[in-house]
C-alpha cells in the first residue's frame, strides 16, 4: 500500500507539529450540490457524497497521529461513514456520484481495514514518518530475489539462543522426521516464543504511550519491536508447519 | 414506478429463483402484494425454475422442466449445471468433462471462452446462463404485467473475478442491467436478518447443488458486516450425485457387464434415479434404486470377463440403499465443507463456541450428515426454519429493495461484504506479491508502482492474480496487461502508478498513469479468460434473433394488462350513478364487448385482445362522459372528487384511459 503526496508533507514536517496538521485539516469547502458547507466526506446539509481527494488514514477518520485510540469509537464512526457512503445508498445516483461513493468507501474500507489492527496501524504510521520496515521492505526482498540470496534479516541479540537451538532441531527433524520427544521439544519452545510475543505487545503499547505523549524516539523503538516480532513469527510459522 | 422494478435472482447451479420485495399497494396491478419479500412463481406455478436448457428437435430454446423433459430423453440436446463452467478455461474444466455430458466446441483455443454444442451451434456459458435469466426476466414480467430492466443477481461468495463478470455478462446478455452482485450466503444473511432485528455474529453454511461456501457475519443495527468468507467453488451436490452415479456404473459393469457409459440416456435415468434416492434418504431410513438398463442385443463387454448372455429388453437394475450405506459413501465429501469453515473462523479470529447463531442454506443442507456434522463444528443446533432453496433469491430481493431507495423495512440495512480471494501481481521469480488481501472489505483498493528495466522501455507488462498460494502459477490468472505509451527515459526513472479497485461486486478494475510526465497511460486490459466487450455487444445482438419471440410474448403481456386495466375502470364505472343513465340497449351492448374482451384476453392473440380492447373503448365513451359530468357536477356541488370514484387512478378523466406503461 502506497499513500500519495501527503507521506511526503509529513516527512519534512517537524516532529511535534503532527497535531497542528490535522487541526488546519477540515478546511471548509463548498458542496457540489447544494452549495453549502460540508463535512468532509459527505454534505452536512444536503447529505450528498463529495469528490474523493487524496489523504491519509488517520486524516480520513479525522483522527490524530496517534496510536492508542478508541477501537469502538473507530467502528461506530467506521459504520456510520458507510451508511452515508457506500454505493448502495448511491445506486440511483448520477453516474459521477457513484464513481466518488466507490472512491470514497475503498478509501473508507482501507482506512478502517489498516487503523484497526494494531500491528497494521503501526506500521502504517512509521510508514507516514519515512521509515520502511527491514521485513517490509519490498526493494531488500526484490533484491535478494533477483541475485538469488535469502533475504538479509538479522537475528535479534535476545532471540539468537532460541534460533540456535531451533535450528538444529529443523535440522533434525530434516534427518529423521518428528519423534515423539522432538514434537514435546517443538511444543515447549513454541509456548516459550508464545509467551515473548505477548511480552513485545506490551512493550509496544509502552512505545505507542511515548509516541502519543510527543516522544519522537519512540519511533526507533517500535521498529525495534516490530522488526523482533516479525522474527519471532517466523520462528513460530516453522514450528507450525513441523507439527501441524 | 413500473420500470424500476428491481428483482432478486438466484441464478444456481441446479435451480434458479427470481423474487421481489414490494414496496407498498399497488392499485393497478391487483396480483402485486402490498409488501413484504416473495418469490415469483412461473407459468407453471412452480417456484423452482431447473437451471437446465435444451434446444428441441424444431430449434426451439426450452429453459427449465420442458428442458429437463428434453434431457432425459435426448441429453445431447440439453446442458445442465452451468455455472461450473462459468469463467473458466478448457484446461479448468477437464474433470467437469468426466462426469458431465458437456460437449465443448472441438476448435477451442487455449484462453478462449468455453463453448458448449447445444442443438446446432455452440454457446459460451454466459450465453446458456443467459437463456435462464431471461426465462426468469419473463417470469417477473409475467407476473407484474410490466418490464423488468434491473436485478440483483447472486453468486457464491468463492467465485473469483472471471466467475464474477461472467455472470456479469448473462445478465447483460439476458436484457438485464445487473446493479450488484451479492454473494449468496451474504443474501441468505439479509433474508434471515429481516425480521429478527439483533445483534451479534452468524455463520452461514451453504451447501448447493455444485458450490459451498461459509461466510461469518457481525450483525450490528442493521449493519451486515462479513467478517470472513471461505469456500469451494466446485463442491456441492452434483459432486454427491456424480459419486453415487460412479458406485452404480461400476456395480452395474461389475454384476450385469454392462458399459451403461455408453447410453448417454440410461445414464441421465441413473442420474435421477440416484438424485431420487439422495432426497429420499433424507427423510427416510432406506430406499430401492430402480434403474431401467439401456436395451443391448448382446451384453457390452465391461471388462475382460468373458460376456454372459444379453440382458433383455426393460431389465432393472436394482440395490437397496439405507441410510447408513449412504452416509459412508458421501462422508468424504461433507468433510470437505469442514475444512473451510475452520479456515473462516481463525480468519475471523473467532472460536466455533464464539459464533452465536449458525444459517444453513441450500439443498444439500437437507442432509442429515450435513446438518449433523455441522453441528458438530459449531458446537450448536444450526437454524433449518427458513426453506434453504428460497432463502439466498429471497436475500437478494432484499438487496434489491435496498438499492432500489429502500424501504421502511430496509432503511437501516446495509450490507458490507469482503472480497474472497487475495489479489496479486506477479513479481521477479515468478512470485505472487499480494496487494489487497482477502477478507478485506469491498468497495478495496491498493497503489502500486512500477518502473522500467530497460533504457527506453516504452510498456510494462503486468500480470494480475487471484489466489492464496504463494507462486504465481499456483494462481488464478486474471488478466496480462500492458502498461504502454510510457515515455522513453532511463531505466527505472519512469515511475507508474497502477490503482487497483475491486469494487462492491468484488470486480477488479484497473487505471495507470505515469507520474514522472503526468501521462496517463493508456492501457490494455484482457482479460485471461473471459468476453470482451464486444463479444458480449455480439452476443446482445444475437439474442436479437430470439427477441422475435420475446416480442410477440411482451405484447401479449402489454395487451393482456392494458385489458385488465379498462375492466377494471369498468366494474368501477357500473357502480357509479351514470350506468343508470345509459339506455339498455347500450348496457348491453357494453356487456357484450365486456365478455368478448374477457374471452379474448385468455387466448395469445394480441392483436385480437387490441381490437376488443378500441371497441370496448368505443362503446364506453358515452359512460365515460357521463361519469366526467357527474363528476363536475358533483364538485360544483361541494362533493369533493374522491366520491366521485373517478380521480382515484391513472385512468382519470376517461375511466377507460390506457394503461401507463412502458
Amino acid at each position: 500500500m502506497t499513500i500519495n503526496s501527503a507521506n511526503q508533507e509529513v516527512k519534512a514536517a517537524p516532529a511535534k507539529t503532527h497535531l497542528q496538521v490535522i487541526q488546519a485539516r477540515p478546511h471548509p469547502h463548498r458542496c457540489w450540490s447544494c452549495g453549502d458547507m460540508r463535512a468532509e466526506h459527505f454534505c452536512g446539509e444536503c447529505g450528498h457524497v463529495q469528490p474523493a481527494e487524496p489523504t491519509d488514514f488517520f486524516s480520513f477518520f479525522g483522527l490524530p497521529r496517534r496510536l492508542e485510540l478508541d477501537e469502538e469509537a473507530m467502528e461506530r464512526e467506521f459504520y456510520a461513514l458507510s451508511r452515508k457512503l457506500h454505493p448502495d445508498v448511491y445506486s440511483r445516483a448520477s453516474e459521477r456520484e457513484q464513481q466518488w461513493s466507490l472512491e470514497k468507501t475503498s478509501q473508507l474500507n482501507d482506512a478502517y481495514r489498516t487503523l484497526k489492527d494494531p500491528i497494521s496501524r503501526t506500521e502504517y504510521l512509521l510508514m507516514l514518518e519515512g521509515i520502511q520496515l527491514e521485513e517490509q521492505s519490498k526493494i531488500a526482498t526484490e533484491q535478494a530475489r533477483a541475485f538469488g540470496t535469502e533475504k538479509k534479516q538479522t537475528v535479534p541479540a535476545e532471540l539468537l539462543e532460541e534460533a540456535f537451538e531451533l535450528n538444529m532441531l529443523l535440522e533434525e527433524t530434516k534427518l529423521g522426521g518428528v519423534d515423539d520427544d522432538l514434537r514435546g521439544q517443538l511444543v515447549a519452545t513454541r509456548e516459550g516464543l508464545t509467551t515473548r510475543l505477548n511480552a513485545m505487545q506490551d512493550e509496544l503499547r509502552a512505545a505507542w504511550k511515548a509516541w502519543d505523549g510527543g516522544e519522537q524516539e519512540a519511533v526507533a523503538k517500535m521498529v525495534d519491536v516490530l522488526n523482533r516480532r516479525s522474527y519471532l513469527r517466523n520462528l513460530l510459522r516453522d514450528i507450525n508447519d513441523i507439527l501441524s | 414506478m413500473a420500470d424500476d422494478r428491481v428483482v432478486g435472482i438466484d441464478l444456481g447451479t441446479t435451480n434458479s429463483l427470481v423474487a421481489y420485495m414490494g414496496t407498498g399497494p399497488s392499485l393497478t396491478h391487483p396480483h402485486e402484494p402490498g409488501k413484504g419479500v416473495f418469490i415469483i412463481p412461473g407459468e407453471d406455478g412452480v417456484n423452482l425454475v431447473p437451471s437446465v436448457v435444451a434446444m428441441d428437435a424444431t430449434g426451439q430454446m426450452l429453459v427449465g422442466n420442458s428442458a429437463r423433459a428434453v434431457l432425459l430423453h435426448s441429453p445431447e440436446r440439453a446442458v445442465y449445471s452451468v455455472k461450473r463452467l462459468m469463467g473458466r478455461g478448457v484446461e479448468d474444466v477437464q474433470e467437469e468433462l468426466k462426469l458431465f455430458p458437456f460437449h465443448l466446441a472441438e476448435d477451442l483455443a487455449k484462453g478462449e471462452v468455453l463453448r458448449i454444442h447445444l442443438g446446432e451451434r455452440t454457446y459460451t456459458p454466459p450465453e446458456i446462463s443467459a437463456q435462464i435469466l431471461r426465462q426468469l426476466k419473463r417470469n417477473a414480467e409475467r407476473f407484474f404485467g410490466a418490464p423488468v430492466k434491473q436485478a440483483v443477481i447472486t453468486v457464491p461468495a468463492y467465485f473469483n473475478d472471471a466467475q464474477r463478470q461472467a455472470t456479469k455478462d448473462a445478465g447483460r446478455i439476458a436484457g438485464l442491467e445487473v446493479l450488484r452482485l451479492v454473494n449468496e450466503p451474504t443474501a441468505a444473511s439479509l433474508a434471515y436478518g429481516l425480521d429478527r432485528k439483533q445483534n451479534g455474529t452468524i455463520a452461514v453454511y451453504d451447501f448447493g447443488g455444485g458450490t459451498f461456501d461459509i461466510s461469518i457475519l457481525k450483525l450490528k443495527d442493521g449493519i451486515f458486516e462479513v467478517v470472513s468468507t471461505n469456500g469451494d467453488t466446485h463442491l456441492g451436490g452434483d459432486d454427491i450425485d456424480n459419486l453415487l452415479i460412479a458406485i452404480a456404473v461400476d456395480d452395474i459393469a461389475g454384476d450385469l457387464k454392462i458399459d451403461i457409459r455408453k447410453y448417454p440416456d440410461a445414464v441421465q435415468r441413473l442420474r435421477n434415479a440416484v438424485i431420487e434416492a439422495k432426497i429420499a434418504l433424507s427423510s427416510q431410513e432406506a430406499v430401492e434404486l430402480e434403474v431401467e438398463l439401456p436395451v443391448t442385443e448382446v451384453a457390452d463387454q465391461a471388462d475382460d470377463t468373458t460376456p454372459e448372455e444379453g440382458v433383455p429388453v426393460g431389465e432393472l437394475y436394482q440395490r437397496r440403499i439405507t441410510r447408513e450405506m449412504f452416509e459412508e459413501m458421501v462422508q468424504p465429501i461433507v468433510e470437505r465443507t469442514l475444512e473451510p469453515c475452520r479456515q473462516a473462523l481463525k480468519d475471523a479470529g473467532l472460536t466455533a463456541a464464539q459464533v452465536d447463531e449458525v444459517v444453513l442454506v441450500g439443498g444439500s443442507t437437507r442432509i442429515p450428515l450435513v446438518r449433523q456434522k455441522v453441528e458438530e463444528l459449531f458446537e450448536r443446533k444450526p437454524h433449518t426454519e427458513l426453506n434453504p432453496d428460497e432463502v439466498v433469491a429471497l436475500g437478494a430481493a432484499v438487496q434489491a429493495n435496498i438499492l432500489a431507495g429502500g424501504s421502511e423495512e430496509t432503511k437501516d440495512m446495509l450490507l458490507l461484504d469482503v472480497t474472497p480471494l487475495s489479489l496479486g501481481i506477479e513479481a521477479l521469480g515468478g512470485v505472487t506479491a499480494k496487494i489487497i488481501h482477502r477478507n478485506s472489505t469491498i468497495p478495496a483498493s491498493a497503489t502500486e508502482h512500477f518502473t522500467t528495466g530497460v533504457e527506453g522501455q516504452v510498456s510494462v507488462a503486468i500480470h494480475v492474480l487471484q489466489g492464496e498460494r504463494e507462486l504465481a502459477k499456483d494462481c488464478r490468472s486474471l488478466a496480462r496487461f500492458d502498461l504502454k505509451g510510457i515515455p522513453p527515459m532511463p531505466a527505472g526513472l519512469p515511475r507508474i502508478e497502477v490503482r487497483f479497485l475491486i469494487d462492491a461486486n468484488g470486480i477488479l478494475h484497473v487505471s495507470a498513469r505515469e507520474q514522472r510526465s503526468g501521462k496517463e497511460s493508456e492501457i490494455q486490459v484482457q482479460p485471461s479468460y473471459g468476453l470482451t466487450d464486444e463479444q458480449v455487444e455480439n452476443m446482445i445482438l444475437d439474442s436479437f434473433d430470439n427477441a422475435e419471440k420475446d416480442m410477440a410474448e411482451r405484447q401479449l403481456i402489454e395487451a393482456r394488462n392494458e385489458a385488465e386495466t379498462i375492466l377494471t375502470a369498468l366494474q368501477k364505472g357500473r357502480r357509479n350513478e351514470a350506468w343508470t343513465m345509459l339506455g339498455f340497449g347500450e348496457q348491453r351492448k357494453v356487456d357484450e364487448l365486456e365478455s368478448q374482451l374477457r374471452q379474448a384476453k385468455t387466448g395469445t392473440d394480441h392483436l385480437q385482445i387490441r381490437r376488443s380492447i378500441d371497441e370496448l373503448n368505443q362503446a364506453t365513451m358515452h359512460l365515460a362522459e357521463l361519469m366526467m359530468d357527474a363528476a363536475v357536477g358533483g364538485a360544483l356541488r361541494g362533493k369533493n372528487m374522491e366520491s366521485t370514484g373517478i380521480a382515484d387512478g391513472p385512468e382519470a378523466p376517461h375511466p377507460i384511459g390506457k394503461a401507463e406503461f412502458s
